[in-house]
């Protein structure tokens, strides 16, 4: 097992590089450091001024490879940027200069009290929903509710969001629609309508999912043999289903653990939550590389780690996967 | 004479789409497991309505479609049919007889079903072109990701070895860069238009089915038929697409499906990001993002955002409930 994670660990650097490589691309295509330059420093910057920012930050040097002759060849900003980010030193902004390191420490928590609450949620009253329905087997109610759940599903984002904000807002006139503070009861006055949305828009998905699964657990020959000994539903549910059902659902969603920290990227910015989904989100319409490059970094960083903890997962849940 | 060649490319784009969906299909109707599929289709009373309401949409897109000669050099077919709805210059409300304006309440040249937008369009009208939108998006886009898609993953899983290690590391760097970062960067350098959204989502989309086409191979790889085939001889290439596609080709046909209401979701998170549909075209993403300011008008403009998110609602909810139905059709075992 230690072989295998170790070996996987291997195979995730040159994913990382990848990664950085594709973002810098498209970043450098869309804008070059030039115009970021000229953007941040308005448009009465003087020639010498733009060059001193590009030279501060390094982005004279030429983009990918040192073609110029005497130099060598790794003299380049993608390589220079790649050794910074090795040693996880995420540099600063390039439009307010701050310190990356702050800037994400600061969009840690606001994120984390968005999406984990969210998360918890999702998974208590999919998990609930789905076990009643399973516990009913009405076709009627079934039918009904994947209607019902398809439906959820068929929302767009925009329209929970447009829709809530306006009735919390305009129609209510309820609490704030727009904003976060961190301090005592404001916040969860913030975060209550991001929440429920968040939670309303994925639900139906969850139920299905959720629903599936136990259903899978129901057709099983042990589940024969309880029902054959005289356990009642309830108890088969409670004890079989839901216990081996949940080892199947967490290998599910641990790998969007990881996510959590990263928030939600559309909702922060609809809901102006300043989390790290809004970080990112705004260093993309600024256009901020510093930001996007550090924020892609950890972001990849997180998605192979949550890879990595399904296998984990995986091997922990089903004691005949051996992970080699 | 120039217009004239442009409504023949447009016209002829159009059938040549709709003779793959045909040729498809066609080439599908001579499987047992489709005609099977198809005989309990049949007997599935929500999946056929689901696909009646599909026709209607895809109808209502052709319409739109289609050019036709005007005055002004070439209209759309739908336009040409609603031709006698007059514009008028702003808001007005549903069945008002009067344009929307406290001020100065301006009699309207007719009354408008679901009312005017800002530039004094009908909504309904508008509502029914933007159905173009949506199906162009969601059918070009799959012909982009779907051919890329099966066809990565189906030589994952049949040559496994360093292809699959290619193939995996490619997909697995193109999921680990945020979707959002990706479809802006590269509609930014592209431009605005359907083609361009089309291209940026087909260039993140293939990832999912890659990664289903590929599993799905890598046990269809252990069966009997394909060992027979290596047995006879086949070289692989034929084994690939006379025996392997037609074994996963239902996998792909649900995926379209299902994949195709995300598709429609996602132009109206693009609209919001400033990436949508270019001025002029008739969007439900576009309606729907300026929405958000519509609503905090006085008096409050509403129709626009429920024209558009329920002609959007019911798109995604007909294609969910019937990519359930294919799948229900094609594997009965599986039960709901």
């Amino acid at each position: 097992m230690f072989a295998y994670l170790l070996r996987r660990l291997f195979f995730f650097i040159p994913i990382v590089f990848g990664v950085m490589l594709l973002t810098f691309v498209l970043f450098f295509v869309v804008q070059s450091p030039d115009a970021t330059a000229r953007r941040v420093l308005g448009q009465k910057a003087t020639p010498k001024s733009v060059e001193n920012w590009l030279h501060n930050r390094g982005y004279d040097k030429p983009l990918l490879i040192n073609h110029t002759p005497g130099k060598p060849w790794h003299d380049s900003l993608f390589i220079h940027q790649m050794g910074r980010l090795a040693t996880f030193d995420l540099g600063t902004s390039d439009v307010s200069g701050r310190p990356l390191r702050e800037v994400f420490a600061q969009g840690v928590l606001p994120s984390l009290l968005l999406t984990l609450p969210a998360f918890l949620l999702s998974i208590a009253l999919g998990v609930g929903l789905a076990l009643y329905l399973v516990f009913i087997r009405n076709a009627v109610v079934d039918l009904a509710a994947s209607l019902f759940c398809v439906a959820l599903m068929s929302v767009p984002v925009m329209v929970y969001v447009i829709f809530g904000q306006f009735v919390v807002a305009q129609v209510l006139n309820y609490f704030p629609a727009f904003g976060f503070e961190l301090s005592g009861w404001s916040t969860p006055k913030f975060l209550l309508l991001p929440v429920v949305l968040m939670v309303v828009s994925g639900l139906g998905a969850d139920v299905r999912l959720f629903r599936a699964l136990f259903l899978e657990e129901m057709g099983q020959d042990y589940i024969r043999t309880a029902r054959a000994k005289g356990v009642s539903t309830v108890q088969v549910l409670m004890r079989h289903v839901l216990k081996n059902g949940l080892i199947n659902l967490i290998t599910l969603v641990v790998a969007s653990l990881p996510f959590l920290i990263m928030g939600s990227l559309l909702l922060e910015n609809f809901f102006g939550i300043p989390g790290l989904g809004n970080v990112l989100f705004t260093a993309i319409q600024a256009p901020d590389f510093a930001v996007v490059q550090a924020s892609v970094f950890l972001g990849s960083l997180l998605y192979l780690g949550g890879l990595l903890l399904t296998d984990v997962c995986y091997a922990w849940a089903d004691p005949r996967i051996r992970l080699q | 004479m120039k217009s004239l060649d442009q409504i023949w490319v447009q016209n002829l784009s159009l059938l040549t789409g709709y003779s793959l969906l045909a040729g498809l299909i066609f080439l599908g109707a001579r499987s047992e497991r489709w005609r099977s599929a198809w005989r309990r289709l049949k007997g599935d009373t929500v999946g056929l309505i689901s696909f009646a309401v599909i026709l209607v949409y895809l109808l209502i897109g052709t319409l739109e479609s289609i050019a036709v000669p005007s005055a002004s050099g070439s209209r759309s077919l739908l336009q040409q049919l609603t031709r006698s709805i007059p514009q008028e210059t702003s808001y007005a409300a549903p069945l008002a007889s009067t344009a929307l304006s406290l001020s100065d309440p301006k009699p309207l040249k007719s009354r408008h079903l679901l009312g005017t937008d800002a530039l004094g369009r009908d909504t309904f009208v508008q509502t029914l072109r933007a159905t173009r939108s949506a199906l162009w998006i969601g059918g070009l886009t799959s012909l982009i990701y779907i051919p890329l898609g099966v066809l990565l993953g189906m030589m994952a899983g049949y040559y496994k070895g360093w292809v699959d290690d290619l193939v995996q590391y490619v997909y697995s760097t193109v999921a680990a860069v945020p979707e959002i970062l990706m479809l802006v960067s590269i509609l930014m350098v592209l431009g605005k238009g359907l083609g361009s959204m089309s291209i940026a989502l087909g260039i993140t989309g293939w990832v999912g089915m890659a990664r289903l086409i590929r599993g799905e191979t890598l046990r269809q790889v252990e069966r009997p038929y394909i060992a027979a085939a290596k047995a006879m001889g086949q070289s692989n290439w034929k084994i690939i697409t006379r025996h392997l596609l037609p074994n996963v080709m239902h996998l792909v046909l649900i995926k379209f499906v299902l994949g195709f209401s995300g598709l429609v979701l996602a132009e109206a998170v693009l609209s919001y990001l400033g990436v949508g549909a270019p001025v002029g075209t008739a969007s439900w993403g576009t309606m729907i993002d300026a929405s958000r300011s519509e609503l905090s008008r006085e008096p409050l403009v509403w129709w626009n955002l429920t024209a558009a998110s329920s002609a959007l609602f019911v798109m995604v909810l007909a294609l969910n409930l019937f990519g359930d139905s294919l799948r229900r059709a094609f594997d009965p075992k599986q039960g709901a």
